[in-house]
């Protein structure tokens, strides 16, 4: 049996693990588009920081670790995929054919369509060849605008000061980190970035950018025009597909799959960023782009392969942490509330907390937070766990921060 | 045979020795915030009840890790945290279930119980043995631990540790 998993991403590589353990004898192939050993995006703002060497991104620390599992790491690009006769084009013009093909081929950077865009001194922040391209012009004394203040925006807020930048953030939206943040949060997040001097600019856009010299010149709807030796794009990603067109593999925003991360055709899977998948809060399919449920479909999805179909996927939570300059917010499911809901808030503007909680009936459905850190996975457990809260909805309602008593309670109640 | 830790919440009284222990152990502190056992108290209750990572078999922090930096200590089952690997993404904070992985702000990664390498220091300052460190096939940690992983579906299929 032959597979061949496309994109070696948390979730490939994930996958290529657990097909091993699954199947001793199983030849598997790992098809990565970029030159490096296979590297996390979550690591690079590290990077940037110069907290860890460029080794220290690597999804696995052993060099050996692709040998030891007798896995097949190819360098190229795919072309396309031939599901008619089991077989894929690469860049080299060299093709393979499969028996079980995985996609996990995630997504990419993508930058608004302006004047400017492809400038030398202009960049995405998705890439270790993008971080390296940051890292030379970031440095101590330098102006850097960054176009959106989205997650990937804000966990390189501190990378870019540590390096000694000086930083200003355009943000289309009215309020930083808009799909993991309500107002009060977007506020308090603001606030708090410009207490640590960087200026933030929402409800803005970068309209041109141009060359002047050495220097660019960044033009602002919305604003005065500001002058930058480095302009990083980080407005949002899209799913990467484009070589599926030609297939008959059904795309929506991302791959479709149903439950068991199967494509509309049989041996043909699909996980990760580029997979339209199961959410947990309202079953509907839409892709989270995180990294727990790229490992959660890669896991999945492998057993699925090997196993025909043996693993349900019944939707993953998702969630986001976030650590702009030292406030960490957090997100898990429904954090914006579902009709017919309840919620209860615990603020704190001066010390920048906030804990919001969203319940349905006697369940928690959602929590958003500001500086709330401790023991907060217990959010996943209570929403995955769907914890009959009882007595303990009205003492969350009072008091939010007891989430940790209200899953001790629900899960010694039921053990 | 594998120990494990055995939590009796019923022995407890809430002294939080096994807090100091933990983070003087762990941290050179005695300081309760920085323990990697927790008591939390049920005032209406009149109870109180220790709490930590139950090395669960599911691995959800190792699985959840970006780089590599949790892996198995093959002696004493404990899933434990690679300082030198640990870049402090705090995506194990969110992924764990139990919520018993935690991001330590002043060292900038995340800390757990690692069972202090087979001889935790939170039994050795138990003064009623509401822990204990035994064999055990079925502790009250277990239980609680499937009550939460039934609710998952990937437990069933789990191979993070096979």
């Amino acid at each position: 049996m032959h597979y061949i998993i496309v994109g070696a991403g948390p979730s490939g590589v994930t996958a290529c693990e657990t097909i091993r353990k699954l199947d001793q004898e199983a030849e598997i192939t790992l098809i990565t588009g970029q030159q490096e050993p296979p590297y996390s995006r979550m690591a690079i703002p590290y990077l940037l920081a110069e907290k860890i060497p460029e080794s220290g991104t690597y999804l696995r620390h052993n060099n050996e670790h692709y040998t030891h599992l007798n896995i097949n790491l190819v360098s190229e690009k795919v072309t396309e995929v031939n599901a008619d006769d089991n077989s894929l084009s690469l860049s080299n013009g060299q093709s393979l054919s499969y028996d079980q093909l995985l996609i996990a081929t995630g997504a990419s950077a993508i930058s608004p369509l302006i004047e400017g865009i492809d400038l030398a001194s202009v960049h995405n922040c998705w890439t270790l060849e993008d971080a390296r391209r940051i890292a030379e012009k970031a440095v101590a004394g330098s102006s850097v605008v960054l176009m959106g203040a989205g997650f990937i925006g804000c966990i390189i807020l501190e990378s870019l000061l540590k390096r000694g930048v000086h930083l200003t953030v355009v943000e289309m939206g009215d309020r930083m980190v808009p799909r993991m943040m309500d107002d009060t949060a977007g506020g308090l997040l603001k606030s708090w970035c410009e207490s640590k001097g960087v200026q933030i600019l929402t409800s803005c856009q970068v309209s041109s950018i141009s060359e002047t010299g050495d220097a660019l010149e960044v033009a602002i709807k919305g604003s005065e025009t500001l002058s930058a030796d480095l302009v990083i794009c980080a407005t949002g990603v899209k799913s990467n597909m484009s070589f599926l067109e030609n297939s008959s593999i059904e795309l929506d925003q991302g791959i479709m799959v149903n439950k068991f991360l199967q494509t509309n055709i049989d041996n043909i899977y699909a996980a990760g960023d580029v997979a339209q998948g199961l959410d947990f809060s309202d079953q509907s399919w839409h892709i989270q782009a995180i990294q727990p449920t790229a490992v959660e479909h890669g896991r999945i999805a492998a057993i699925n392969m090997v196993k025909s179909n043996s693993c349900e996927h019944h939707g993953s939570i998702n969630m986001n942490i976030l650590d702009t300059m030292g406030l960490i917010s957090t997100s898990f499911g429904q954090w914006m509330g579902v009709a017919g809901g309840e919620e209860a808030v615990l603020l704190d503007k001066k010390n920048y907390r906030y804990l919001k909680l969203q319940f349905k009936d006697e369940y928690l459905v959602g929590v958003s937070s500001l500086g709330h850190t401790q023991n907060i996975g217990v959010v996943r457990g209570l929403i995955r766990g769907k914890a009959k809260l009882g007595v303990w909805k009205e003492r969350l309602m009072k008091d939010p921060s007891r989430l940790m008593e209200a899953f001790l309670a629900s899960s010694m109640s039921q053990a | 045979m594998e120990k494990s830790l055995v939590i009796n919440p019923d022995k407890c009284t809430g002294c939080l020795q096994c807090e100091l222990a933990c983070s003087y152990e762990n941290e050179g502190v005695f300081n309760p915030s920085k323990s990697r056992i927790k008591v939390f108290t049920f005032h209406q209750e009149g109870r109180f009840v220790p709490y930590t990572c139950t090395q669960c078999s599911e691995a959800w922090c190792q699985q959840a890790c970006p780089v590599d930096a949790i892996s198995l200590n093959p002696v004493t089952g404990a899933k434990e945290v690679n300082e030198s690997s640990c870049v402090g993404c705090k995506v194990c904070t969110i992924s764990c279930p139990f919520g018993t992985i935690n991001y330590n702000q002043s060292s900038g990664k995340v800390i757990k119980c690692d069972l202090c390498g087979g001889n935790p220091k939170c039994v050795e300052a138990c003064p009623t043995q509401a822990i204990t460190y035994v064999d055990a096939d079925q502790t009250g940690l277990d239980k609680m631990r499937q009550w939460a992983t039934e609710t998952d579906n990937s437990s069933s299929t789990n191979t993070a540790n096979a």
